[in-house]
């Protein structure tokens, strides 16, 4: 995960697996982030969007959990290539 | 209709019926609902309370079957739903474990101890401060790996720890196979296999919450380490904290706490710490 690109898991497109890369957000926020299971090296897939586009159900750890943009702002995820595994 | 009431049984309180009686209503709102906390806090820790009578309680991440197995295990009819979030305060109820009056207190679902939620933070008080006699985290099996989390989080607490698998049934159905005995060995804690919904393992549950509170079986919980940088300013301040820190809170974990810099908490911590010395400081 060293030199690949990193962008905002909230401009992943629907049905596409990202890699949580980092946390940029601090405080609780960071905490809540890290408790609901977005922890670097994990596979995330955006599913569903609602109809104004603002929180986005993610499919993570076998879970589906919604996040608004400003929260999805603060995850930054690399792509991840087919063949990665799901942890 | 409240059946409970007749038999004289002291209710839970079901938020689908009577939720419009005066007295439920004030329970849910937020100020009294903090100051019914601290009393039950301090009926809690009250010495005069019967020391016969041990305090279990149920804790784990939403929606994993807290209520369902508070019901199986108390004979109640709390409110339950297959939806996170449905218990937002404490239920109390009581059950026998061979002879033995327990009372179970059923919390709030939390993925984590540093919450700024409401229930998050009853669910958060009563595991740091009221020092129940035993906790049965109860997790899903079927998503284990997240529930861990919260396990580990306890464990820096109390060692008086049961691991509950729940919803067996439903790893069965996706042909998940949990190899228990692992679980037990890594965690330093009992693991019970159980499907609250059709009353599996139960009885194995109710006795391995009695010989933990009998003290017939000794925990060897998994401990965490952090990095170096961190374990260093654990140690300098876990001897600082020693003779302040006393009351069955383990100076590791306050260090931790003040570490993370949740103020509320920490504020807890303190508040704990005072009530305890006002009331003499001589129980237990």
């Amino acid at each position: 995960m060293t030199d690949k690109k990193c962008f905002r898991l909230s401009s992943l497109p629907l049905r596409k697996q990202g890699i949580v890369a980092s946390i940029k957000a601090e405080g609780f926020l960071r905490g809540r982030l890290l408790d609901l299971g977005f922890v670097p090296g994990t596979v995330v897939e955006p599913i569903r969007r609602s109809p104004l586009g603002d929180p986005t159900a993610y499919r993570i750890r076998e879970t589906v959990i919604a996040l608004r943009s400003e929260e999805g702002d603060k995850i930054l995820v690399t792509l991840n290539k087919k063949g990665a595994m799901m942890p | 209709m409240n059946f409970s009431n007749l038999f004289g049984i002291p209710s839970a309180p079901r938020r689908h019926r009577g939720q419009f009686s005066r007295r439920n209503r004030e329970r849910f709102s937020l100020p009294h609902l903090s100051s019914s906390l601290r009393a039950n806090r301090k009926s809690f820790l009250s010495p005069t309370l019967n020391s016969k009578e041990y305090i279990i309680a149920l804790a784990g991440n939403p929606n994993t079957g807290k209520s369902t197995l508070f019901n199986a295990l108390t004979g109640l009819r709390q409110h339950t739903g297959n939806w996170p979030g449905k218990t937002v305060v404490q239920y109390r109820g009581s059950c026998n474990l061979k002879g033995k009056k327990v009372t179970l207190v059923d919390l709030p679902g939390i993925y984590s101890l540093l919450t700024n939620t409401i229930e998050g933070e009853i669910a958060r008080d009563f595991i740091c401060f009221a020092r129940p006699d035993a906790i049965v985290i109860v997790v899903d099996s079927t998503c284990l790996e997240r529930n861990l989390n919260l396990v580990l989080q306890i464990l820096e607490i109390t060692p008086k720890v049961i691991l509950c698998a729940n919803l067996m049934d439903e790893a069965k159905k996706k042909n998940l196979h949990i190899k228990i005995s692992e679980l037990e060995k890594k965690l330093g804690i009992p693991v019970i296999p159980t499907a609250a919904r059709s009353g599996k393992g139960l009885n194995k549950l109710k006795s391995a919450m009695d010989d933990l509170i009998c003290g017939r079986i000794t925990t060897q919980p998994y401990r965490l380490h952090y990095s170096a940088e961190i374990e260093k300013a654990i140690s300098e301040m876990e001897i600082e904290l020693a003779p302040i820190v006393t009351n069955g809170l383990s100076p590791r974990w306050v260090a931790l706490q003040l570490l993370t810099g949740d103020s509320t908490f920490i504020n807890g911590i303190e508040k704990y710490l005072a009530g305890k010395q006002i009331d003499g400081g001589d129980s237990e």
